[in-house]
């Protein structure tokens, strides 16, 4: 039987996996994207959908206004509106020291050259967000952030993808990589597949690749938490955050609530599933109590929590493999990968294609981590050889 | 947080009392939670506040609860009324709300009795008001005694459908009309199981009194019917069928429909237990040992919530459940537990010979297990029959990837109403078996739970 034979193998065809495939497909190249379940399983699929550059890590600024110029044009890149809805982010202080925390904030993105974000002060707030608790003394506003409809997400990049050419191949886990010819060879239950080059997307599991290759980073699994509440009349317009607490919190179109914040259920990565801690959910709840007192009888619906991975200085890797050509990574995007994606893929197939990406990608190299930290990294079941 | 409890059994129906029974003779102090606000489950909902008049309408198997609900006044049981477990974890642990507080709980042995729910009976005009299910309708005539006094058909298949007939008629109810769907060939179908079903000829003897009580009453009885439609502007006026190519038309200003129970697996399927699909009940049930244990070493489901059994089935399968935890958590030895299972094991065995043949006989029309284009399915989220045939044209593979497509399921009943009807149709608008296509994955809360009660939930030191 003759071996299919490809530019680029994408190993994990989440929201990364597609839109770098996407992308390397109208570079005019030959790319297969492989997914050991179906596209949006798990974190791409099942996440807060929040398109916001509030509160990124500076390494992360160029990437998401990038990214957020993507968005506002979604419908052109990819044929579908993937639920992306323009609106204010807000990050809530609710004291004097959390204000302060936050106005530094602004003084160091001013210094690195950044004004998205500002400053607006108690009265304004409540201006925006009336059901706000009084207690609150301002807050940070991003303008021109959004949020977004993840399955519909990867759906349409699924879509797209499909359209520029790409194979998409589910239920087909990589197995095993090693060099072959020029390029790389992938064992997988559904035969090996050879390919020029490897694209690692593979998300929670993007470190058995990395292992693989004798490169592993400090990844870690979390299950990151989300729920719903049942419909609401509408009083939210704003996607919601806060400086003292873990919280991510809307209202969607339909009138339900989404509650999130990163506190974490039980991660099960070998058996591919996490399952939802109450505990996390209960302070969840607490939060949502403290800043919206009067939603006390609103009533949850349905929670869950979605597989990601995270990364002890909270960026992902992106970039070249430092150990072998024609291997790229991208993975480890920390709970908040969502926004980034649009603009991963086109990072990607410029690296392919030109060599280098026009946006500073250093600090994000597979090699940033000390010896000790990769001691102190925990290690999960090996599934994949080289 | 409450100290840990050996033995937590959930729900006061048939198997739980009996599960309840069995720890309190083993001295084993268990905790009963119940949703509803006093013990018995469905069957024997509001016996122990029911007036002499009231079960003589309702008939001897409802007042042959009553020996089970002498339980709830042990003294080492620990019954718990009113409360609503919305989550179990696979360690044990059950969180429920009682008295607007939320608790949470560890059990070193979890039996689950959630007993059985309607299948739904999707056809079109069944979400208009005053279409209820018949469970619904005896809560009414159990709880408080409430029936309509005229106007009302029952339509639908399977005993309950006939006991409820046989009930109201009691009542003396003047019933606008019975609409029985079951289809003549399941008559023919159920006949190589009648030889096993007569081993136990309970069942058919009540079934055939049921028969006579409905033939003698006047009340107009239709057969094999099919083509059911609903009427009404606000609310129902009329049911539309046809018997044999001729078209009916009863006026009425309530709608009972009937189509058979199923196992209510909402919380074994949140628990990520794996289910078999059960051909002649059409329905799933979780995999279970012979002492109604899981794959979980800590949880044990019992009754109808493990598969479709009825009420005396169920009590012995209670029995047994039990006396498995109890020898788990090391209080009997195997030896007893098996010595005081003897009995239990023997009943179980007779109650269940009659369910092949019911089974068989009040297998749903298809007409119900795949509803027409128009007909919505998912009542929270307003999904039709068709757009779910359109997201399988689109690609979609199971229940689960229809959220996606189109929210079905994802309403606040967690698609307890309408999962059998999506994985039926996904299966046969894909043309291969349901096991393939499987059921939702169930995310908690199975019940909701408030923001506020949620928020000041009562941790167990290790979560």
């Amino acid at each position: 039987m003759a071996r299919p034979s490809y530019d680029v193998i994408v190993v994990g065809a989440g929201l990364h996996g597609l839109s770098c495939a996407l992308n390397l497909a109208r570079e005019g190249l030959k790319v297969v994207a492989l997914d050991k379940d179906h596209p949006g399983r798990h974190a791409s699929g099942v996440n807060a959908g929040g398109v916001r550059r509030l509160g990124r890590h500076e390494a992360e600024l160029p990437l998401t206004m990038a990214a957020l110029e993507i968005w506002h044009r979604i419908e052109q890149e990819v044929g579908d509106s993937c639920g992306f809805v323009a609106c204010d982010q807000i990050k809530v202080a609710e004291s004097g020291s959390e204000a302060d925390t936050l106005q530094a904030r602004l003084l160091r993105l001013r210094e690195l050259g950044y004004d998205h974000e500002q400053w607006i002060d108690a009265d304004e707030l409540r201006r925006r967000v009336p059901a706000i608790a009084p207690h609150c003394v301002g807050a940070v506003l991003c303008a021109g952030d959004g949020s977004a409809n993840p399955f519909r997400t990867v759906m349409a990049y699924r879509r797209a993808a499909l359209s520029a050419g790409v194979e998409i191949r589910e239920n087909c886990p990589a197995l095993a990589l090693s060099p072959a010819g020029s390029g790389w060879r992938v064992d997988t239950p559904q035969g090996p597949l050879d390919g020029g080059a490897v694209m690692n997307c593979a998300g929670t599991w993007g470190n058995t690749i990395a292992r693989a290759l004798g490169e592993p980073v400090p990844v870690t699994p979390a299950a990151l938490m989300l729920m719903i509440t049942e419909r609401l009349a509408p009083f939210l317009k704003p996607v919601l955050g806060a400086a003292g607490r873990t919280l991510s919190f809307k209202q969607f179109d339909n009138g339900t609530l989404l509650i999130g914040g990163g506190h974490r259920g039980t991660a099960e990565p070998e058996c591919n599933r996490s399952r939802v801690k109450m505990v996390g959910l209960s302070i969840s709840a607490q939060t949502v109590g403290a800043l919206f007192p009067q939603l006390a009888d609103v009533r949850v619906v349905r929670s869950w929590a979605g597989l990601e991975g995270m990364m002890p200085d909270d960026i992902p890797v992106i970039g070249p493999s430092s150990r072998a050509d024609g291997i790229y990574h991208a993975f480890g995007f920390c709970g908040h990968g969502f926004q980034l994606a649009p603009i991963t893929g086109r990072i990607m197939a410029d690296l392919l294609v030109r060599g280098h990406s026009g946006l500073p990608i250093e600090a994000f190299r597979i090699d940033r981590f000390a010896a000790a930290d990769m001691a102190a990294m925990d290690t999960p079941e090996q599934r994949i050889s080289a | 947080m409450v100290d840990p409890v050996p033995l937590l059994i959930m729900g006061s129906g048939p198997a739980g009392l009996a599960a309840a029974q069995e720890a309190v003779r083993a001295g084993v102090g268990a905790l009963l939670l119940d949703e509803q606000p006093t013990g018995g489950g469905q069957i024997y909902r509001a016996l122990g506040e029911a007036t002499g008049e009231r079960q003589k309408t309702l008939g001897t198997d409802y007042a042959a609860g009553a020996p089970l609900l002498t339980v709830l006044s042990a003294q080492c049981l620990d019954h718990q009324p009113g409360a609503t477990v919305w989550e179990v974890s696979p360690d044990g642990t059950v969180y429920y709300t009682r008295q607007g507080q939320a608790r949470a709980v560890s059990a070193e042995q979890v039996i689950l009795c959630s007993g059985a729910m309607e299948r739904p009976m999707p056809f079109p005009g069944w979400t208009l008001p005053g279409v209820m299910t018949c469970g619904a309708a005896q809560i009414l005539l159990k709880g408080a005694g409430v029936f309509p006094a005229s106007g009302a058909v029952l339509a639908g298949s399977g005993p309950l459908l006939l006991l409820l007939a046989k009930q109201l008629i009691g009542a003396r109810a003047r019933l606008a009309a019975v609409v029985d769907t079951t289809p003549a060939d399941n008559y023919r179908g159920a006949l190589k199981y009648l030889p096993g079903a007569l081993r136990t000829p309970g069942y058919l003897l009540k079934g055939l009194s049921m028969i006579r009580t409905l033939s003698a009453s006047g009340v107009p009885w239709y057969r094999g019917a099919s083509g059911l439609e609903a009427i009404g502007d606000d609310a129902v006026a009329g049911l539309r069928f046809k018997v044999r190519g001729r078209q009916h038309e009863v006026a009425c200003s309530n709608l009972f429909l009937h189509q058979g129970v199923v196992p209510n697996v909402q919380l074994s399927r949140s628990l990520g237990l794996e289910h078999h699909w059960d051909g002649l009940q059409r329905c799933w049930r979780p995999i279970l040992d012979g002492w109604g244990a899981s794959a979980l070493e800590r949880i044990a489901v019992a009754g109808d919530a493990g598969g479709i059994m009825g009420a005396r089935a169920a009590e012995a399968h209670g029995r047994l459940a039990a006396l498995g935890a109890l020898n788990r958590i090391g209080v009997l030895s195997e030896t007893e537990r098996d010595r005081r299972a003897a009995g239990a094991r023997a009943v179980y065995r007779r109650e269940i010979l009659p369910r092949p043949f019911l089974d068989r006989l009040y297998r749903p029309h298809p007409d119900y297990l795949q509803p027409a284009d128009d007909t919505i399915v998912c009542r929270c989220e307003e999904v039709t029959a068709g757009q779910i045939r359109k997201y399988v044209e689109l690609g979609c593979l199971g229940p689960n990837q229809t959220k996606a497509f189109g929210r079905s399921g994802m309403g606040p009943c967690q698609g307890r109403v309408c999962g059998l009807t999506v994985s039926e149709i996904i299966a046969q608008a894909r043309g291969v078996p349901l096991e393939q296509v499987g059921y939702y994955r169930i995310r908690p809360p199975i019940k909701p739970v408030t923001l506020g009660e949620l928020a000041t939930l009562e941790q167990p030191e290790d979560a």
